[in-house]
């Protein structure tokens, strides 16, 4: 089954779940006399989406587009082509700095998860990347403090 | 009208705003000339700037201006490396990365950027005439036509999603109204499908979600496939930017023509710059005779020309429904509205008498855009070029630290990033499988509103009798399921033809 069909499957089944919790939504007793009900929207949505996944699910597959393949759309069937471990060696860094913008502040994960993002791509002049990266952070930094007004955490949780 | 221009000349022509439109063009140019980042991408990492801006028009003109500035950098890098970042620019690299082989890439700048100044510049004339009367035809819609819009809307962004995609652009847009329905909404008294998480009872935030939708599975492709951009050719001088007195009594009438046919497609919901490209493009093509028509697709002028005018043309036309019914007809109008949301203006009918001052500005300011992008960034072109060199090794790490920052400083809040991420890697799959994005957006930005409307009009008559009830309203939904359905019932019967299965009667 190809990917598309996947997700529809993906797809129906959270709009059965959604369709679900959009029926047995607990409604207060004075919304009940109402004629739009807080969940009515919610289900005709679920209904349209239940529907329309069986249908991608259903119907046959479309050929390729030609205007995908100008744009070089990622073709799946060439994935061992594509440096899958990068991507997920990225992905891996953006959680790690999620969780470790607040407790780290911000110059430090920022120039952390930079020089690791470079490093995870093949750069190895380590003494660049960490100019560059350092520069960036503080720069980011000093735009967004002083120049938009918005505060962020810059140093770690000891030091201030 | 003159009142309205006197008073956007005066708004527009401040130091800040004309500084905003300055550097809007100038960031746009820089960041739209990168491979793979396309103006969506841009101007949702630039909407928390903006929104900090916190005068509307300042943000609106800074959008705009990034807005201009990418589509005129998505040319560059298509005509200089065939790397179109945009789907609206692809046509433009037929015939423009041809003429830079030739060593004419300079000439072939200057076309694209005066095509495209021509383009903007007429659309900006016509929305001028065409944005007021709209709107005080709008000024007669009620709830129940608003919602009617907004299936129309809807189903004609699914509709001219491309052959074969409109079942999965309506399946998106189904989705990004049911991730409206998320949180607290105005209508009910508590939060709603949050599945307990306290981070969700305000609804998903639109920045994180757009940077999730566009710029994260750009860079992320970008990773997969370096071949993406390692096109080369890039290192080449590019001089002589002059065209002759001959080149441009040639384009002069495929501008004209260009100009006016790609604002129309524009204003259509769903159409955009991308279907105006090609269409331009077709069409001169047709057009032209004999010998002109060879040329095409080998470094034609005319074939440079006609995309360019085109979808500057539509970019501006886009603007129409946008600022008149607060119906985005793209994925980009589509966050220039969640930016003017979440400013607290509400781009509509009343736009006009409410906040008059962010309308004229934004119009003048397009104008000055045009002209910044002409007299600025043309004799920049060979200085910005070299922006293409910068190692992917720097530019990936950076955009997707730019991605994060957008979303963490819209809300100041961590949760934030690990829902962009988590979206992100969605997105990338469902680009992969060929899911067409934007609808989802669109679905998203307006599911609210849209709810609202159907809630007014459903209370108002008690049920849904409003649907034909209201003549007008009843129209507007006839239009939505036609814009759906005649399509693939066309496809069908082409089908059968093909198969040489009879027609009936």
């Amino acid at each position: 089954m190809a990917l598309d069909k996947w997700i529809a499957v993906v797809f129906l089944v959270i709009c059965v779940i959604y369709g679900y919790s959009a029926y047995t939504y607990p409604l207060l007793p004075f919304e009940r006399n109402m004629t739009f009900l807080p969940n009515t929207m919610p289900m005709v949505l679920s209904v349209l989406g239940v529907s329309l996944a069986l249908l991608i699910l259903l119907a046959p597959s479309p050929k390729a587009d030609a205007l995908g393949d100008a744009l070089g759309n990622i073709n799946l069937k060439k994935w061992r082509e594509y440096k899958v471990g990068q991507a997920l060696g990225l992905i891996a860094l953006m959680t790690l700095y999620a969780l470790a913008l607040r407790p780290v502040g911000f110059i430090a994960a920022t120039t952390l998860f930079l020089v690791g993002a470079g490093w995870t791509l093949g750069e190895r002049k380590l003494i660049t990347l960490i100019c560059v990266a350092l520069i960036g952070a503080l720069g980011i930094w000093y735009l967004v403090q002083e120049a938009l007004g918005i505060f962020l955490r810059p140093l770690p949780w000891f030091l201030c | 009208m003159l009142d309205g221009i006197l008073l956007g000349l005066d708004t527009a022509f401040s130091f800040k705003n004309l500084l905003l439109v300055v550097a809007g063009c100038l960031v746009g140019t820089l960041i739209g000339m990168l491979p793979g980042l396309g103006p969506m991408s841009i101007i949702a990492i630039m909407i928390p700037v903006a929104i900090t801006l916190g005068d509307p028009s300042a943000a609106l003109i800074l959008l705009a201006g990034v807005y201009y500035g990418a589509i005129f950098g998505g040319s560059t890098s298509s005509i200089l490396i065939n790397a179109p970042g945009v789907a609206g620019t692809v046509a433009t690299s037929f015939d423009g990365y041809p003429m830079a082989r030739q060593g004419k890439a300079g000439k072939a700048l200057t076309i694209a950027a005066i095509s495209s100044f021509s383009g903007g510049t007429v659309g900006v004339i016509l929305l001028m005439g065409f944005a007021p009367m709209l709107s005080s035809v709008a000024l007669l819609f009620h709830s129940a036509e608003y919602f009617a819009m907004m299936v129309v809307g809807l189903s004609a962004i699914a509709a001219f999603a491309g052959t074969g995609k409109v079942i999965k652009a309506l399946m998106m847009t189904v989705i990004g109204l049911i991730l409206a329905t998320v949180g607290e909404s105005a209508l009910f008294n508590a939060p709603r499908f949050t599945m307990g998480i306290t981070d969700l009872q305000s609804g998903f935030s639109f920045i994180t979600l757009a940077m999730a939708l566009f710029a994260l599975p750009e860079a992320l492709y970008l990773v997969l496939d370096p071949q993406r951009v390692d096109a080369d050719g890039s290192s080449e001088a590019i001089k002589d930017l002059r065209i002759t007195r001959a080149e441009a009594r040639t384009i002069a009438p495929v501008i004209a023509r260009q100009s006016i046919q790609g604002f129309l497609i524009g204003v259509m919901p769903g159409a955009g710059a991308t279907l105006a490209s090609f269409l331009g493009y077709a069409v001169e093509r047709n057009i032209a005779k004999g010998e002109e028509q060879e040329e095409f697709g080998k470094g034609s002028i005319k074939g440079l020309a006609a995309p360019e005018t085109a979808n500057n043309a539509a970019c501006t036309g886009s603007f129409v429904p946008l600022l008149t019914l607060g119906i985005p007809g793209s994925g980009t109008t589509a966050i220039l509205l969640g930016a003017l949301i979440a400013l607290n203006v509400s781009p509509g009918p009343r736009l006009m008498i409410d906040n008059p001052s962010v309308f004229w500005s934004v119009i003048i300011s397009m104008y000055i855009g045009n002209i910044v992008l002409l007299i600025l960034n043309l004799p920049l072109i060979p200085y910005i070029a070299r922006l293409l060199t910068v190692p992917r090794n720097y530019l990936i790490p950076f955009i997707l630290f730019f991605t994060m920052v957008g979303a963490y400083i819209g809300q100041n809040n961590a949760t934030e990033l690990l829902l962009l991420v988590g979206l992100g890697i969605g997105a990338t799959i469902l680009r992969f499988a060929d899911y067409p994005l934007p609808p989802l957006l669109i679905g998203f930005i307006l599911g609210g509103m849209m709810e609202n409307n159907f809630a007014r009009a459903v209370n108002l008559t008690d049920g849904i009798g409003f649907m034909y009830q209201r003549p007008m309203t009843l129209c507007l939904l006839i239009i939505g399921l036609l814009l759906i359905f005649v399509p693939a019932y066309r496809r069908r019967r082409a089908r059968a033809l093909q198969k040489g299965v009879a027609l009936g009667d």
